[in-house]
């Protein structure tokens, strides 16, 4: 069983920041990765 | 083989598309692990359950200084021997060091209002850490207004060199000034029992998770300015025929 007695609020509203920023990061990273690929191997293809 | 071979943009796409995903495998498992493994960890006798967000805020600032410090290289690398994958792997860097650090002001803010009895405090520490984060966020600006690619690399370079002061002063603050709110380092190599290991071993796999998500947020990142770099090349080649 998790404890966090009375910090409870403190506590899950760190760790909930934190997740979506590092989501956040990830989540944008991989898009603009994918974005960038697709437009270099369509432009390659093309020409 | 001298070590400038990797600076070549094919090899350095084909190397660090090799250890990508083991990179990112590793910072998976110790992302989750450390930070799971440490939200598991019983309360502590002072902080009560407060202390389970040292899990977060300890290796973010970890990684906000020393991102800042792998962009100050990565630009004196720019400076001194114009490879243009360093410039791009400092500018690759500085979004994911903007969110390390955000998260550990905010982290730090939130800790700090049951344990201080304030979110913030004008500490030589904190002072420090904010003013590196609006360091960040000048460095990606300056990135995105400077239209020519080399000026860019060069004026955000200097600006790299500038806030490297920061960087340094935000992880030596508290040796440099001895005053504020802020305590001492948390880990030492220094004698002395400074943390229970019953915190100290998932901080450190939560350190080092974050550190390879760092590393693999950087190479992804890098990989996507390289082709970026590659397609404007091509798209000015088209419109000077």
């Amino acid at each position: 069983m998790i404890e966090l007695g009375k910090y409870a609020g403190t506590v899950l509203q760190a760790y909930g920041v934190s997740l979506v920023l590092l989501l956040g990061i990830v989540v944008q990273t991989i898009r603009a990765n994918a974005r960038a690929r697709a437009a270099l191997q369509e432009h390659e293809n093309r020409g | 083989m001298s070590i400038w071979e990797y600076a070549n943009p094919v090899k350095f796409m084909r190397i660090s598309g090799a250890i990508l995903p083991w990179v990112a495998a590793g910072a998976a498992v110790c992302c989750i692990g450390g930070v799971v493994w440490g939200f598991l960890t019983p309360l502590d006798y002072r902080q009560g359950a407060t202390v389970k967000i040292i899990f977060l805020h300890v290796p973010s600032a970890l990684m906000a200084i020393n991102g800042w410090l792998m962009m100050l290289v990565a630009s004196l690398i720019w400076l001194i021997r114009r490879h243009h994958v360093s410039a791009l792997v400092a500018k690759a860097a500085a979004p994911v060091g903007a969110v390390m650090t955000l998260i550990a002001l905010v982290t730090g803010a939130i800790w700090g209002q049951p344990m201080w009895g304030t979110w913030w405090e004008w500490d030589p520490r904190l002072t420090s850490f904010l003013i590196l984060f609006l360091f960040y966020l000048g460095y990606i600006a300056l990135w995105a207004s400077v239209e020519d690619a080399d000026s860019a690399a060069d004026l955000t370079s200097v600006l790299c060199l500038v806030g490297s002061v920061f960087a340094l002063l935000s992880r030596y603050a508290v040796n440099f000034w001895n005053q504020g709110l802020h305590q001492g380092a948390s880990l030492s190599v220094a004698p002395g029992e400074r943390m229970s290991s019953v915190y100290k071993y998932p901080l450190y796999v939560s350190m080092l998770g974050f550190f390879l998500l760092f590393l693999a947020l950087v190479l992804v990142r890098t990989r996507t300015e390289i082709r970026l770099r590659r397609l404007s090349a091509l798209l000015a080649r088209e419109n000077r025929a």
